[in-house]
């Protein structure tokens, strides 16, 4: 398969100067179902999609809250995303113990990506598997920033993550303007249109697979239930959809490292699921 | 009493490792008196900002040893901390207050502590030495403006903290708050107003004035520290000699 | 390459037969595959030059710099792993404020320099641990030593320079570098200067959008380290261009 001699370890460095232990677990966020998130001047917005992974179980959860100004949606390993919620919360809440105040969400991302970066450069760990959309508000105002097992992060305008998800990228980069002067209703709106772009077509939105959760001024971080989902979804309901991108590899898949199980859902496949996220 | 098996018994603190093990002959109480000390600090909030005020005087004992120790810190363009109590101590949290300052400096990404934020965490780790019968013998009025709003609070070597509107440390709660409240509740009542810059230092000399001839361990050399949006000002001042008072001085021919 | 599938390619702690660490010389790839950065030590400071490439159009603009403040007085740049340099940007910070702490005073460029490197030295000797995918270079100015520079690589090896670079393009810039009477130079002349060869080095066939990032340290600016102001930035961003446009039919490197 697509296997060579510098691929076993993260302490390796290949001739080219490339981690290949850190390239294949960017792969591994490839395999997640998507998330977008996106922000506007003063609120930042999650919009995630949820998958069951088989038809007698509930979905899983996709959002993790992490602080009153702060939480995170993840494609990739859940129990990684879990690890470093841990983290971030225990971080969040012990400087909120010594100060009183909320953590900038900057400083948050730069330790937690100190802390990533640590398990790509052992022999005795592997580099997180997850990616993450972080989205938060502080005194600068809302925040969207993503996270890679590489231990790089980026401060966003807007982004999207996950199976599929080059699509939901093209939607925000020709919208991207639109973003910063919108109501947090038309944000919501762009965030859901953004990740219905990287459904399959006869597959929709419900309320039963999305998520969205949104921070921002005077608006701690909330994740909105069933019913609130459900009348957000009903803004976008009707649209015409636009015709899927003509993209064979939306989700890098030609050059997937070998994975166990049903990894790598097929375009055709009609539930988008990959049994990644399990409890 | 001792528990003879080692399972855990709930609401018996007993069955705990460790505790019940207080042999108080052993413990040595370091720290449990201040050496080089410092004396009254005031403080005071007026309408757009605070003013603090604390002699240079640092005392060995009874002795004037160092005249010359200002213990008004500018912490950032925020916030002014001012401290009481014994020297060494306020020099090391002065120490980890400016390197935390430092270091926020050189992230570089536009935010800057907060008074609210520094009072908190000088309550914590006052709080915390205390329970480790490790105080840091000092007292610590943290002066500053946060969103437009003046803010001055104080945390004790016990880690009690407060927010007021005028606080004073040592002999200045039982000489100078007296004067201090005063002022502020005549202008609050007569005019419905705060005081304004002027008045409030004003009020902060005549407070060091009545400290100086009456505390034995104060100077006549005082800094004021002033805080408003986004400014700070320490001013350096000597009171004026008052022979005029050496009269009522009797008893001692 | 001769290296590889020897089988003596694999672990930093491994010599080949001819006695080379090819681990190590792997690292330096990671280096140059990233965007350019260099950075030229004039009469009176040093400046800093960073082609920070742009990958996608969702990203913010102040996102991924790779100009850091170590502390006030030392500037940072990086090329190769950001995660691993940012590594480093932490210990480095983590050994200026332990220096302050016990020496009240900032640490030497010298000796910081030193310790980044022995730090990342340390990557190199041992088969558990991968060397650092990354090279940077450190920058300070004081009035008694002057301005000074380092450039430390993945080896761990590190020299003090007039003018170095690092990176994808660091070849042609360094020598157009050279081309510079450096230690005659001002940090107001350097910093055009710089801008002009990271414009120059840029490649536009393979990168498509990059943005510059300058910062300077200096007697001008008190001995911070600083991004440089608007107007600077804009002038050097001109002459750049402008000289570019000049240079575009005669310079064919």
């Amino acid at each position: 398969m697509f296997r060579n001699q510098y691929d076993s370890d993260v302490t390796v460095w290949s001739p080219q100067g490339r981690l290949h232990q850190v390239e294949y677990a960017m792969e591994a966020v490839k395999l997640g179902s998507a998330v977008v998130a996106l922000k506007n001047k003063t609120h930042a917005a999650i919009v995630a999609l949820k998958r069951a992974p088989n038809e007698l179980s509930a979905y899983q959860k996709k959002i993790i809250p992490v602080d009153d100004h702060l939480g995170f949606s993840f494609s990739g390993l859940l129990a990684d995303a879990r690890i470093l919620s841990k983290y971030m919360r225990s971080e969040c809440s012990s400087h909120k113990f010594a100060h009183g105040d909320d953590l900038p969400v900057n400083r948050l991302m730069t330790k937690v990506s100190n802390r990533m970066q640590l398990c790509t450069q052992r022999y005795d760990k592997r580099p997180y598997g997850v990616g993450l959309l972080v989205a938060g508000y502080d005194d600068n105002g809302p925040h969207i920033y993503q996270t890679c097992p590489s231990a790089n992060y980026t401060n966003c305008k807007a982004m999207a993550i996950g199976s599929r998800s080059q699509s939901a990228r093209t939607y925000l980069e020709r919208n991207l303007e639109a973003f910063k002067e919108a109501s947090l209703e038309e944000l919501l709106k762009h965030g859901m249109r953004a990740l219905r772009d990287t459904l399959p077509n006869d597959v929709n939105l419900t309320s039963k697979n999305v998520s969205i959760a949104v921070v921002g001024k005077n608006q701690l971080f909330e994740i909105y239930d069933e019913e609130t989902t459900q009348s957000k979804l009903s803004l976008i309901e009707g649209e015409e959809r636009r015709a899927p991108v003509p993209t064979t590899d939306s989700s890098g898949g030609g050059s997937q490292p070998p994975q166990d199980g049903p990894g790598g859902a097929p375009p055709s496949d009609s539930v988008p699921a990959v049994a990644m996220e399990t409890e | 009493m001792n528990v003879k098996h080692q399972s855990w018994i709930p609401g018996n603190f007993k069955s705990v490792p460790d505790t019940g093990r207080t042999a108080q002959h052993d413990v040595v109480q370091h720290g449990w008196t201040p050496i080089t000390t410092t004396t009254s600090v005031l403080g005071v909030v007026f309408e757009s900002g605070v003013a603090l005020a604390a002699d240079t005087l640092t005392s060995y004992g009874s002795m004037a040893c160092f005249q010359n120790n200002p213990r008004i810190l500018t912490v950032n363009q925020n916030i002014i901390v001012a401290a009481a109590g014994e020297y060494s101590d306020y020099q090391f949290i002065r120490d980890v207050v400016e390197d935390k300052v430092r270091t926020e400096k050189s992230l570089n990404d536009g935010i800057s502590m907060k008074p609210k934020a520094l009072h908190t965490w000088l309550s914590r780790v006052l709080y915390n030495r205390r329970t480790k019968m490790k105080p840091l013998w000092s007292t610590f009025l943290v002066a500053g403006v946060q969103n437009d709003v003046p803010f001055l609070g104080e945390v004790d070597k016990l880690g009690t903290a407060f927010v007021d509107e005028q606080i004073a440390s040592g002999y200045g709660a039982y000489l100078a708050l007296p004067l201090m409240r005063k002022a502020i509740d005549e202008k609050r009542e007569k005019l419905n107003s705060k005081l304004t810059k002027d008045e409030a230092i004003d009020l902060l000399k005549k407070c060091m004035e009545v400290l100086y001839y009456r505390d034995a361990r104060s100077h006549d050399k005082y800094q004021i520290g002033i805080v408003t949006k986004d400014s700070v000002e320490i001013q350096n001042l000597t009171l004026k000699p008052r022979w005029e008072v050496a009269k009522l001085v009797q008893g001692y021919e | 390459m001769s290296s590889i599938g020897t089988g003596y390619d694999l672990s930093a702690s491994q010599f080949s037969p001819d006695g080379r660490v090819f681990q190590v010389e792997y690292a330096f790839k990671a280096v140059e595959n990233s965007g350019t950065a260099i950075a030229l030590r004039g009469s009176d400071g040093v400046v800093f030059a960073v082609e920070k490439l742009v990958t996608s159009k969702l990203h913010e603009d102040c996102t991924g710099k790779r100009l850091f403040s170590v502390e006030n007085h030392i500037g940072m740049a990086v090329g190769g792993l950001t995660a691993d340099a940012s590594a480093i940007l932490d210990v480095a910070r983590e050994e200026a404020r332990s220096y302050r702490q016990n020496y009240s005073m900032p640490i030497s460029l010298k000796y910081l320099n030193e310790r980044i490197s022995m730090y990342i030295h340390a990557h190199t000797l041992y088969s558990a641990i991968r060397p650092f995918g990354c090279a940077v270079i450190i920058g300070s100015y004081d009035p008694k030593d002057g301005p000074q520079m380092y450039m430390i690589d993945p080896a761990g090896v590190s020299f003090g320079y007039f003018g170095c670079a690092i990176g994808k393009a660091k070849q042609t810039a360094k020598t157009e570098i050279e081309k510079l009477n450096l230690k005659t130079m001002t940090c107001k002349e350097l910093i055009k200067e710089a801008a002009k060869i990271i414009y120059m080095v840029h490649d536009e066939l393979k990168d498509k959008q990059f943005e510059l990032e300058l910062s300077w340290v200096g007697s001008h600016t008190n001995g911070k380290h600083e991004e440089v102001p608007k107007d600077v930035f804009d002038d050097a961003l001109k002459y750049a261009k402008a000289s570019l446009d000049d240079d575009s039919g005669s310079d064919g490197e």
